[in-house]
């Protein structure tokens, strides 16, 4: 019920929203819980497991009860009503414990941000408020975050009435972070919960910005942000949560923590209920009676668990006229849906269970087990958490981050010593001093508390410890009674403290509750750790703008438009984005298929002239008197050798001797060389080159730079390439003779200066044509001009690179292949001393007889494609290969190899496949079997050069 | 460069729009001058290089030296960066080089620049960039190599922005991506 | 989890810019031919993998691509000291 006057809302305005299908109003500053209660409704939710009715138990992030399924604007699952607050036109729901994901996608934009600062305090409360305020006092960056929509903190409810500093409580908050917006390097986050702490200071928040707009939110604006925050020191102002105590039917829509109830009334000016109970173990909750008796509700009666409260306090309940039984505790909340009616009865500190003595009619029945520090982040920082056996809870110890906690989350319980502690905090981390060096919390913590966790009975099935995953007392009862009694594997046993408010209210109950079953002391069971995130988060929110197109960088070469213009489709190779073949409109309107379009270019590489986008291949410039000599212990075959103008293939190996890329080698001038590494390898080639240098060789005078962006490649390819490359450099020589295979010229080509090499990864007569990225939009339109050549794709380079045996590094190789292995003996030097993986060829491992190596592979149908990762096996008998069928025990057939690349050829006129097999240079000719779905694939083993094996088609 | 294409040449427009509001601006710096030096900085040949800049190879990590149209930007304890203008005679460093040990490499086309400049600069980067960019940190005289988005990138503190040199090849998606960034900054504040 | 690693030349650094280069102090044996194969092995695959300080290798990939060496505490990630390759490995408390 929404009282005529007081509160923080804006009765000015109001808001119209729908639950579970009615309307109801609210104003401005409400959540949807307050909302609700003001509209009197109780129940909102339904438990996951039991089914049971749930109201609001909390005012805050900790509710585990009042989960609700956000329908409109946009579907939102499981949000606290707690949480969310209220705008106009929000339409909600009860849960039965789970929510709904949307189905169709999220319209709004996250996005994250990177923030650095010398002090960073969370929570805005009066400690987080002084902290920041000090530190910002000397022109420090500063950047306060706070979950609430206005900052206070505590000052919101709990302390309405104090005046701090001459204005009203939350005036002076108001006003306070006023002050710190308008300092220049003070950043003020409302709506921001931190969740995650890291090592090195490295905090990571969530601001939801436009969610508190509804449906009125701009689209241009992200909706929520992270926060990604490096902070030289830390101040964590988090406050405290109030504890639940268990008790029979301590679920019932109408039970609420006492400090949430004085929320209700003090901040949303909301009646939770019009007869209340109270039970309590400690002071606060007093406050939260008077509060309310008032404010017009009859208290009926306060339970204290202690055998007295006090003078002061007896006092002021005696002249609000409330029955006052101390040393009581509630033996049960009933009602049907919602509490009617609280027994209570006598404590006995034996541990007998209580009996009723007593009945009170009740709508409302507040609890206080006392306070608990939010430790969470501090525990996430890596500080040690110490259990307090006097306040019967965890409160911060020391942390090797550059951390300290202030106020409320480490015991501090006085708006004074809050405001203090803070200040002293903020001036602290600016004075650089360690964490360690903070002063001890005051002496008395919680005023007159005592530790009182669970009201012992003889049937505990109703005494709820987790109410969002529905565990109760005999829950873990069961657990202990099954020899469990470390509280984590407790934990996971009931699921107790696993649900989506991460056990805010239940995860220290849980603890308790095992001690008293095991009859052990708290402190004994161990601390269970705080993970991240604080409260859950969005996928969508962590996701931010790394969706779509701008999930992973895409990389394209400087043809890459006429590529698109022209009918590409593209091949992901790493984050390039390479043409995989070029699909033509045919005659009568329909798109080429692949099949026709890679056999048409092949048969234009091999029969005419064809040319590819060669540019994402890995470029690396080696100068230096030494580059000879690196390249000689880099590559397995002899580098130094090389005569200027030429040109070497070379293989690189790891240590272990097994393949790490290939490519060529261009000698530029004596001390000068060029290599190509592999598309996917440049940046790891040339890591591993820095690697050597800075930490093997630094006498080696050699300098490497990468210049894989500064040319661009374009191969030319068949045996027409020569007069089509006569044609456009008039001042080269290209015959045979006067331009070698591997060897490289400097020329215009098409009027740019060109390197030109020829080199052939397709067995046919090819140059390759080097550019700055700048300039080869024109030289390839000049040799589209020629009217002659057919724009090929990555798919008929493999295929012509396939049929002559050159394998792919990464296809056809997969860290376990030597360079012996693939045949290519030839690539590794006899006469070198030393080159990385020369000691691993002499290895049992890499000489061992049966080792895969690659061969050719003819299916008998030569139609038949064999999918690449095919396995082969050399038996015929089916049935026995993978699967199980039939409950008989299979008879396994060991797998020889496997096929790694293969294709459809044109110039063979039949399909073929490479592939590593056990043995498999001795195996040529034989006989071997692929299981392809449910057959076996019949297939010859032949050597790994299909076409032109004698090389007479290179010189054209 | 009539005939020439820089990497982001087909985002002009839209970095023109971008850069109405006031709050950014953006644009490509086509075809500057980029030469990648390496030498031992103790070394004689980086004391001519120097004389042939015109300023010394700054030997402090992540700073720069400018003089006139001629930036040198510290890449690695003997790497640099030499930006210049179009046409800039960078030979003439190879010459100054001469036999000794040591690299000068045009890597021109290797980075296209984007200028990334107007009141909200910093704050667009750091929506994908770590480093600390406030400008008593990262102000005149700095730089760094660092990651922009998921992409690696050379920012240069300017006056009143920042230049971030990119990968040619990444070029179209860094646009893409600040232009994505862009989109708050363009419109009305909330 | 997210580092800040100062790398000796560029200062402190986003773990995310580093590349990891497993144990430090692991030298290429100065003439492989001359070992046995266990040896060889030993270089190969074997590397220690303490709770506590660890000398291990990183690149500084996105940043100035100095490879350096770090002292760090693998239980609680604090990097102790780091240091330049070819310096030994610093002694700390
Ligand atoms: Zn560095």
């Amino acid at each position: 019920m929404r009282r005529e006057s007081g509160g923080r809302v804006d009765r000015s305005r109001t808001l119209r929203f729908r639950f579970d299908g009615q309307d109801y109003t609210g104003h401005p500053g409400d959540t949807l819980a307050s909302a609700l209660l003001a509209g009197g409704v109780r129940q909102v939710a339904t438990s996951v497991k039991l089914g049971r009715p749930r109201g609001i138990f909390s005012a805050g992030s900790e509710e585990p009860n009042a989960v609700v399924q956000i329908e409109e604007p946009f579907p939102e699952p499981m949000l606290p009503a707690t949480t969310v607050e209220l705008y106009d036109g929000l339409v909600a729901s009860s849960l039965p414990g789970q929510g709904r994901l949307a189905t169709g996608p999220d319209p709004a934009r996250y996005d994250a941000v990177h923030a650095h600062c010398d002090v960073l305090v969370v929570g805005a409360g009066p400690a987080g408020l002084a902290a920041a305020r000090a530190a910002a006092s000397t022109g420090a960056r500063v950047i306060l975050a706070d979950e609430q929509p206005e900052p206070g903190g505590g000052l919101l409810g709990a302390w309405p009435a104090d005046v701090v500093e001459g204005l009203l409580g939350a005036e002076w908050a108001t006003a306070t972070a006023a002050h710190l917006k308008a300092l220049p390097e003070v950043r003020v986050l409302a709506r921001t919960t931190v969740f995650g702490y890291y090592d090195d200071n490295y905090l990571v928040a969530v601001e939801r910005r436009t969610n508190h707009l509804g449906a009125a939110a701009p689209a241009h604006v992200a909706r929520e942000r992270i926060w990604r925050i490096r902070a030289r020191h830390v101040v964590l102002a988090t406050g405290t949560h109030e504890r639940p105590i268990a008790f029979a039917g301590n679920d019932l829509p109408g039970v609420m923590l006492a400090g949430s109830a004085r929320t209700y009334l003090n901040r949303y000016g909301v009646l939770p209920g019009r007869r209340a109970v109270v039970f309590t173990a400690d002071d606060s909750a007093y406050a939260a009676a008077f509060d309310l008796a008032d404010a017009g509700v009859r208290v009926a009666a306060i339970l204290d668990v202690r055998p007295s409260p006090g003078e002061a306090l007896a006092r002021e309940v005696a002249k609000r006229g409330i029955v006052l039984l101390a040393g009581h505790v509630v033996t049960a909340a009933q009602g049907d849906g919602q509490v009617a009616s609280v027994q209570a009865g006598r404590h006995r500190p034996e541990a007998d269970p209580a009996v009723a003595e007593h009945a009170f009619d009740a709508d409302l029945l507040l609890v206080s087990g006392g306070w608990n520090p939010v430790v969470h982040l501090f525990s996430q920082s890596g500080g040690r958490l110490r259990f307090d056996e006097t306040l019967g809870t965890l409160v911060p110890g020391d942390s090797r981050q550059a951390v300290e906690v202030a106020g409320a989350a480490r015991g501090v319980d006085t708006l004074s010593g809050c405001l203090a502690d803070g200040a002293a905090a903020g001036e602290r981390a600016l004075g650089g001093q360690a964490a360690a060096a903070a002063p001890p919390p005051v002496d008395v913590p919680t005023a007159g508390g005592q530790a009182f966790w669970l009201v012992p009975a003889s049937d505990y099935a109703a005494h709820f410890v987790d109410m969002q995953r529905d565990v109760t007392v005999a829950d873990l009862h069961r657990a202990t009674g099954a020899g469990l009694r470390s509280v984590e594997h407790i934990k996971r046993y009931t699921t107790a403290g696993t649900a989506h408010d991460q056990g805010k209210t239940s995860g220290l109950l849980t603890t308790a509750a095992v001690a008293h079953a095991l009859g052990e002391r708290m402190g004994e069971l161990g601390i269970t750790t705080f993970r991240a995130p604080y409260l859950p988060v969005s996928f969508a929110a962590l996701a931010g703008r790394d969706r779509g197109p701008l999930h992973d960088p895409v990389r394209v070469t400087a043809l890459h438009d006429w590529h698109v213009a022209n009918g590409a489709l593209f091949e992901n190779v790493g984050h390039w984005k390479r043409p995989w073949y070029y699909q033509r409109v045919l005659a009568d309107g329909r798109l080429e298929d692949m099949e026709t379009a890679v056999l048409r270019e092949c048969r234009a590489a091999r029969e005419g002239v064809a040319m590819m986008d060669a540019s994402t291949l890995g470029k690396i410039d080696v100068i230096g008197p030494d580059a000879g000599e690196f390249l000689d212990r880099l590559y397995t075959n002899l580098m130094s050798s090389l005569a200027v103008g030429s040109i070497r293939y070379g293989v690189m190996c790891r240590p272990d001797g097994m393949v790490f890329d290939d490519g060529t080698v261009i000698r530029l001038a004596e001390d000068h060389f060029l290599l190509t590494t592999t598309t996917g390898n440049a940046a790891a080639v040339l890591d591993w080159m820095e690697e050597w240098l800075q930490t093997e060789w630094p006498s080696l005078r050699v300098y490497c730079t990468s210049v894989t962006e500064q040319w661009a490649t374009v191969a030319l390819v068949g045996p027409r390439s020569r007069e089509v490359l006569a044609g456009l450099a008039p001042g080269l020589a290209v015959s045979t003779a006067d331009f070698p295979f591997m060897t490289w010229r400097e020329a215009e080509v098409a009027g740019i200066p060109a390197r030109v090499c020829r080199i052939s990864f397709s067995g046919e007569l090819a140059f390759e044509i080097n550019v700055t990225s700048w300039e080869v939009s024109r030289l390839w339109t000049a040799i589209m001009d020629s009217g002659m050549v057919t724009p090929y794709g990555t798919e008929t380079m493999h295929v012509l690179r396939a049929e002559k045996g050159y394998p792919i590094v990464g296809q056809d190789t997969d860290g376990t292949v030597t360079p012996q292995d693939l045949g290519m003996s030839w690539v590794v030097s006899k006469k070198k001393a030393d080159f990385i993986g020369k000691r691993s060829f002499s290895r049992a491992d890499t000489v061992r007889a049966g080792r895969k190596q690659l061969v050719g592979l003819l299916p008998e149908d030569p139609d038949f494609l064999l999918p690449e990762g095919t396995q082969l096996v050399s038996t015929d008998v089916p049935a026995t290969v993978g699967t199980v069928r039939g409950g008989a025990p299979p008879r396994t057939v060991p797998t020889l190899g496997h096929v790694t690349s293969s294709y459809r050829s044109a110039a063979l006129g039949r399909t073929f496949a490479l592939a590593l097999v056990s043995g498999g240079q001795s195996r040529l000719g034989e006989r071997l079997y692929a299981p392809v779905g449910d057959a076996l694939v019949p297939v010859t083993v032949t050597s790994h050069v299909l076409y032109d094996p004698e090389g007479t088609r290179r010189d054209g | 460069m009539a005939e020439c294409r820089s990497p982001a040449a087909a985002f002009a427009d839209r970095f023109d729009a971008a850069s109405k509001g006031g709050a950014l601006r953006l644009a490509e710096l086509p075809f500057l001058t980029q030469v990648d030096i390496r030498v031992d900085p103790a070394s004689p040949a980086a004391k001519d290089i120097g004389a042939a800049l015109g300023m010394p190879l700054p030997v402090a990590p992540g700073t720069t030296v400018i003089s006139g149209d001629v930036t040198v930007a510290w890449l690695g304890p003997d790497e640099w960066l030499v930006i210049g203008p179009e046409g800039y005679r960078f030979d003439l460093l190879r010459k100054a080089l001469g036999e000794r040990h040591g690299s000068v490499v045009d890597v021109s086309a290797q980075r296209t620049t984007l200028l990334v400049a107007g009141p909200r600069a910093r704050d667009l980067l750091a929506h994908g960039c770590a480093l600390d960019l406030h400008p008593t940190v990262f102000g005149l005289g700095r730089c760094a190599q660092t990651m922009l988005a998921r992409a690696q990138v050379v920012l240069l503190p300017r006056q009143d922005g920042l230049l971030v040199l990119v990968r040619s090849s990444f070029a179209a998606y860094l646009a893409e991506w600040l232009l994505d960034a862009a989109t708050e900054y363009l419109a009305p504040r909330l | 989890m997210m580092l800040l690693i100062p790398c000796p030349w560029c200062g402190p650094r986003d773990e995310a810019e580093f590349h990891y280069g497993g144990q430090a102090h692991v030298a290429y044996p100065e003439n492989p031919a001359a070992l046995s194969d266990e040896e060889w092995a030993r270089y190969l695959f074997f590397r220690d993998n303490p709770k506590g300080a660890f000398a291990e290798r990183w690149s500084h990939s996105a940043g100035c691509r100095r490879w350096f060496n770090a002292l760090r505490d693998t239980a609680t990630n604090e990097i102790h000291a780091v240091y330049r390759v070819g310096e030994p490995r610093p002694v700390t408390s």
